[in-house]
This record gives structure tokens, C-alpha cells and sequence, in this order.
């Protein structure tokens, strides 16, 4: 059976001034039956990633294939066999939630009931209501639900839970495991860290057009050496200089040290053996500790080493 | 496979149903596209209807005969009569405030002076009149007796004209606007991308706007026909089915050009300036209030071709006339060309997102 999707050296340019390269140069398989996320700041390249693979944007150059087939060759074939839900589609406000599923049913050759499959995003209490008087998460699951109803084997999501209240997006993770479990395919697209690492079997992390790690969650975060993470600050006066990372580089069970201007963090792989020995040199340093945290190393954490800078901060400088 | 799936669970029809839903769901719509030719009937049919006498505006210029002319044209209703000086006549002259200038002249024969803009077709009446009445009051004799008969029978009346022509013009706005603007609003919305990204086939889709158009006219052109018929008495002297029929080309031929000049349009500004371009001069040169056939005769076969002129033409020529299909082979063609060129380039000019 060929892979879900599978593309290689995708490049996506756009002819403005200056011209911005989109996507530089992506590889990815996805395997059936796996969640798979691009995880990235925005303007990493993710929603033109999943729009080239989607069909719905021309690649500039690169080769693509969804299901064993290529866009352009097949097109009616692969669209019958996917599904989607775009970044943002504001569906017909006067149009009641099963009209909409019924009406993006009949484009369907094959295909499930429209009633079941309000049923499987819990919107069945809503069928005979309008678009425009549906909550932001209910909308959401309307639109996952448009994607569902012609049964496709893949299913893509382009940042299914943004803007969405906690309780949301579980409610739209749980819908997104009750896909994958009857073993279809899921491709999403989020910069949420945490929903990449709990929803998902492996996780592309793209910044700025190019793929920068890909992996299990657990690889990826194996990958910095130590799982977990112990954060401190140190107290400052106007005399006291800051401290570099060479004087705490040699510490046991330390794999790595990031000194930032409001406070340090160490990727740390056994926390009782490096607590001791690193409250012990700043006893040696005469430095007093303000505050000090441990926790599991993240994605989040994987994205910094990688990137050199926080996701915030590679959002802010997108936007 | 097709044939076993149920008429309703196919997408045009899904498409179509939507259209209407959602049409029928948006109260101020429906008052535009029904509401609005109704009231522009009442307005201008009792514009046309109780039409007062027609008034006269004559100035007489100050002199020692001013007097006399006064009285002999005061003699008749329809005159308003004043006396000015001969400056102050002059300005009111030139500013459109009186239509006729009189001034009699010193000899002792009679001799009167008509001041007036012979462009203006109030000032020609004027003049006639005003001479008529003094030349009488002076002891002219008419050679023949003549009697007025006023003709207002239905069907040679304004409001007879006007019906087919409102008629037109609401076919014509309603076309571009409901599809136009459903179509920009739905690319702003990325509803027409979130369409692409199924199988859905773009010929369903844009034929589904021009079918769920074609269905909204329907009671649109009845309110409208109904109205003139039971207000004022607009019959249609030819058959009723060649009005339908000319109705649905037309509907469909403007259905055809909102969807072009929508076909790449991005914002509600965008479609508006594009629509209005494409209406102006329709609304202007073809026949809507007046006959097209007041236009100088080089551009005429220029006007004759635009799509309303073409509908306007053949529905007057129906209602009014009662001219049968058949005879307007060249209108009827004329609009089915409109449309389906239009909806091919459509087709082909389509952008989704």
C-alpha cells in the first residue's frame, strides 16, 4: 500500500517583491494510519505545506503524492478520498449545521449519513440550527465534520484548535483520535506544543520554510539529552554581574546550559543528581537563588534548542 | 451509479437549495429584490398618472400695452402671467424662470415681441400658445372647427411603456447582484476554496447560482406584473409563455454576467465599482424610461446589442404589441448568446480563492 503522503523537495516561491520562499525544500512521508503534525511559529511554511499537499496551491517545484497519486493526474479520485478543514472558513451563516453536512455530502460518491456524523462531533442536538449561532468550537467541529462526511482515508487539518477554550479543543482531540483509531490518517498543522505531543505519533517541526527536526514527541524530546528541564533565577543587584554558562557547563547529569537575560535553564537527564551539585556551586559562586522550578522537557523545549529562540518570540517576529 | 442516487441528494440540487435557503433567510434581500420595483412602479406611475394641467410661465415686459396683453392671456388657466421689467424679464429668461417673454411693440397694428430659447420644448409650446391666444384675442377667425379627443387607452399609456422596461431593469439587478455579490461574499468567506477541496464540479456549482437565481425571479416578476395589472391596468397583449420565456433568457443572460464580472473579483468594493459600470449605461441607454430611440443613429446598433436594450425591446414588444415569439428571432438569440458566452468565459475565468 503506498504511503499516505509522501512529497519530496517541495518548494513553494511567491513571484512578490521581494520574493518570499514559503516552503524551502521539504521532505515528509506520512504513513497510514499515523497523526502526523507540522509543528511551527506562523510563517513557518505550515499552511502552504498542507495546501500544496491538499491540492489546492501549486507547488513551485517539488514532487507530491496523496494516496499513491499525483495532483493533476487525478484529482477527482484523490479529493474523493480525502478530507479538510481549511485555516479558516466562515461556512453559510443562514444555512442550519445539517443542511451544511448534507450539502458537502452530496459531492461525495460514497460517504456516511449526515445525522452519524454530527453524531461523532457531538453537534446532533444542533442539526437544526444556524451556522451564525454556533460557539467558535461548535463551528470548528462543524467544519471537521464537512471533512468527515465523505469517509475519507486522509483527513487534513490546517490549525484545527486555535482560538478555541481548553474544553474545545479536547472536545476536537478527542473527535481527531476516534478518526485515527478506526486507522485513517490525520496531517494537521498547529503551534500549539502540547497538542502536537499528546495527539500525535510524530511530529514535524518546520521554522522558516524548512523541516528542522522530525520524530516521535519522545524521540524529539530524548533528542536534547536530558528530559527534563530545571529553570532558576539568580538574585541581581547593580553590582553583580551575570553568570556565564562555562561556570555551570561541567555539572553531573547537565547536558546542556542556556543562560537568558531573566533566568537560566539546564537540560538535565537525572534532576536528583544535578539539583545537588548545582546548588553547591552557587553556594561556591556566593550567588543566592530567587527561583527554581523543574519540570519534563517539551516540544517547546526541542523548538528553542533548535531554533535558538521560543516560539513566542519566533511568532512575534513573523507577525 | 448516478442514476440511483435520489434527485435530492445530487449537488446541483443541494446547491440550489442552499442558494434559496439562505436567500429566503435574509429578510432585507428579499425587500430589495421584491419590495423595490413595486415601490418604483407606484412612485412613477402616480408621477404620470395625475398629471395637473400643464402650466404656462409668461412674463410680460412693462410697457403701456402690458395691460392688455395681461388680460387677454389671463382669459385662459393655463397661463401664469407677470409683469417684469425688461432687465429683470431678461435674467428670469436666462435662469429658466419663465418659459416666454412677451413685449409689444409702439405702432398703433397690433405687433408683439416673443422672446425665447428655442432649444426648450416648454418655451415652442409656450410660444404657440401665447400667440394662439393673442392673435385670437385680436380678432383672428379659425377657418375649421376642431374637437380634442384625449387618448389614455391601456397599452398606449407611459405606465404601459414603463412596466416592461422596470421590468427589464429588475431582471438586470437582480441577476448581477444576487449572483455577484453571493459569489465575492463566498470567496471572502474561503467558502468557494473550502467547495474546490471536494469533488465538487465547478460546473454544478455555477450552474446551481444560475438555476436558484432563475427560481428567486419567479414570484419577483409576479408581484411585479400582478401589481401593474391590478393598480394601474398594464395588460400584456401577446401571450403570456413569451413572456416567460423572454423573462427566463433574460434573467439567465444577466445571471451569466454577474458571474463573470464576479468571477475574480476579491472584495465587495471590487464587484460593486465593476457591477456599476456594467449597469450604468444600461440603465441609462436602454430604454428603461424612455425610448432607446431618442439615441443619434450611429451608436443605436451599439445600444441595440446591449443585453437590456435587447430585453427591453422584445418584452415591450410582447406586452405591448403582442408581437409572438417568433418574430423577435434576433432578440431572443441575441440573449441566449449574452448568457451562455458569459457563462463559458465564467467557467473558464473562475477563480476560487
Amino acid at each position: 500500500m503506498p504511503l499516505a503522503i509522501r512529497c519530496s523537495d517541495l518548494v513553494k516561491r511567491y513571484d512578490s517583491r521581494p520574493p518570499v520562499e514559503a516552503v524551502r525544500g521539504l521532505d515528509l512521508s506520512v504513513e497510514r494510519g499515523e497523526c502526523f503534525a507540522l509543528l511551527g511559529p506562523n510563517g513557518a511554511g505550515k499552511t502552504t505545506t498542507i495546501e500544496i499537499l491538499e491540492g489546492l496551491l501549486a507547488a513551485t517545484s517539488g514532487e507530491v503524492e496523496v494516496l499513491g497519486l499525483r495532483w493533476g493526474l487525478g484529482d477527482d479520485e484523490i479529493r474523493q478520498r480525502i478530507g479538510i478543514s481549511l485555516q479558516e472558513t466562515r461556512l453559510a451563516d443562514k444555512l442550519s449545521v445539517l443542511e451544511t453536512v448534507t450539502l458537502f455530502r452530496s459531492f461525495y460518491r460514497r460517504g456516511l449519513d449526515p445525522s452519524d456524523v454530527l453524531r461523532r462531533v457531538s453537534l446532533e442536538d444542533k442539526a437544526r440550527t444556524w451556522v451564525s449561532k454556533l460557539s467558535g468550537g461548535q463551528k470548528q467541529r462543524l467544519a471537521v465534520a464537512c471533512g468527515l462526511v465523505g469517509d475519507p482515508e486522509l483527513l487534513f487539518l490546517d490549525e484545527p484548535t486555535t482560538g478555541l477554550d481548553p474544553q474545545s479543543r479536547r472536545q476536537l482531540w478527542e473527535i481527531i483520535r476516534g478518526f485515527r483509531q478506526q486507522g485513517r490518517t490525520v496531517l494537521l498543522t498547529t503551534h500549539y506544543m502540547d497538542e502536537a505531543e499528546r495527539l500525535c505519533d510524530r511530529v514535524a517541526i518546520v521554522d522558516l520554510g524548512k523541516l528542522i527536526a522530525l520524530g516521535t514527541p519522545r524521540e524529539l524530546i530524548a533528542g536534547l539529552g536530558g528530559e527534563h528541564v530545571v529553570e532558576f533565577t539568580l538574585e541581581s543587584g547593580p553590582a553583580t554581574r551575570a553568570i556565564t554558562s562555562d561556570e555551570l557547563s561541567n555539572l553531573p547529569a547537565v547536558s546542556e546550559v542556556r543562560v537568558e537575560p531573566d533566568r537560566v535553564s539546564l537540560s538535565v537527564s537525572e534532576v536528583h543528581v544535578a539539583l545537588p551539585a548545582l546548588l553547591d556551586r552557587l553556594r561556591r559562586l556566593e550567588r543566592q537563588i530567587t527561583d527554581l522550578s523543574t519540570r519534563h522537557a517539551s516540544l517547546e523545549d526541542v523548538f528553542v534548542k533548535l531554533a535558538g529562540r521560543h516560539l513566542a518570540e519566533a511568532e512575534a517576529s513573523s507577525a | 451509479m448516478n442514476h440511483l442516487i435520489s434527485l435530492r441528494d445530487r449537488p446541483l440540487t443541494q446547491l440550489v437549495l442552499a442558494r434559496l435557503r439562505e436567500f429566503y433567510r435574509e429578510p432585507e434581500a428579499v425587500f430589495w429584490v421584491y419590495g423595490f420595483p413595486i415601490l418604483m412602479i407606484v412612485a412613477l406611475g402616480i408621477a404620470f398618472r395625475n398629471k395637473p394641467i400643464e402650466r404656462i410661465t409668461v412674463d410680460v415686459e412693462t410697457g403701456p400695452r402690458a395691460e392688455a396683453i395681461v388680460d387677454a392671456l389671463s382669459k385662459q388657466e393655463k397661463f401664469v402671467v407677470a409683469t417684469f421689467d425688461t432687465a429683470s424679464c431678461r435674467v428670469r429668461l436666462r435662469t429658466g424662470k419663465t418659459d416666454l417673454v412677451v413685449s409689444a411693440g409702439e405702432s398703433s397694428t397690433p405687433h408683439y415681441d416673443y422672446a425665447y430659447d428655442p432649444t426648450r420644448t416648454e418655451s415652442v409650446l409656450a410660444r404657440n400658445a401665447v400667440d394662439d391666444a393673442l392673435q385670437r384675442a385680436a380678432g383672428r377667425q379659425d377657418a375649421a372647427t376642431v374637437a380634442d379627443r384625449v387618448f389614455d387607452e391601456p397599452g398606449g399609456r407611459y405606465i404601459d411603456f414603463l412596466v416592461p422596461g422596470l421590468l427589464g431593469m429588475s431582471l438586470m439587478g437582480g441577476g448581477m447582484w444576487g449572483v455577484g455579490f453571493a459569489i465575492v461574499d463566498m470567496r471572502i468567506r474561503k467558502l468557494l476554496k473550502r467547495f474546490l477541496a471536494t469533488p465538487m464540479k465547478k460546473t454544478d456549482f455555477l450552474a446551481g447560482m444560475i438555476i436558484s437565481r432563475l427560481v428567486f425571479m419567479v414570484p419577483e416578476v409576479l408581484a411585479l406584473v400582478g401589481f401593474a395589472r391590478v393598480a394601474f391596468g398594464v395588460r400584456i397583449y401577446g401571450s403570456l409563455w413569451a413572456v416567460v420565456a423572454l423573462v427566463l433568457l433574460g434573467a439567465g443572460a444577466f445571471a451569466g454576467i454577474g458571474l463573470l464580472i464576479a468571477s475574480r473579483a476579491k472584495t465587495i468594493e471590487a464587484v460593486s465599482g465593476l457591477m456599476n459600470l456594467v449597469m450604468l449605461p444600461m440603465w441609462m441607454l436602454s430604454g428603461v424610461f424612455f425610448s432607446s430611440d431618442r439615441f443619434p443613429e450611429v451608436v443605436r446598433p451599439a445600444i441595440k446589442a446591449l443585453p437590456l436594450t435587447l430585453l427591453n425591446d422584445a418584452l415591450r414588444a410582447v406586452m405591448q404589441e403582442g408581437a409572438s415569439l417568433s418574430s423577435l428571432g434576433l432578440e431572443v438569440a441575441a440573449l441566449a448568446a449574452w448568457g451562455t458566452v458569459t457563462f463559458a468565459l465564467a467557467l473558464r475565468w473562475f477563480k476560487w480563492s
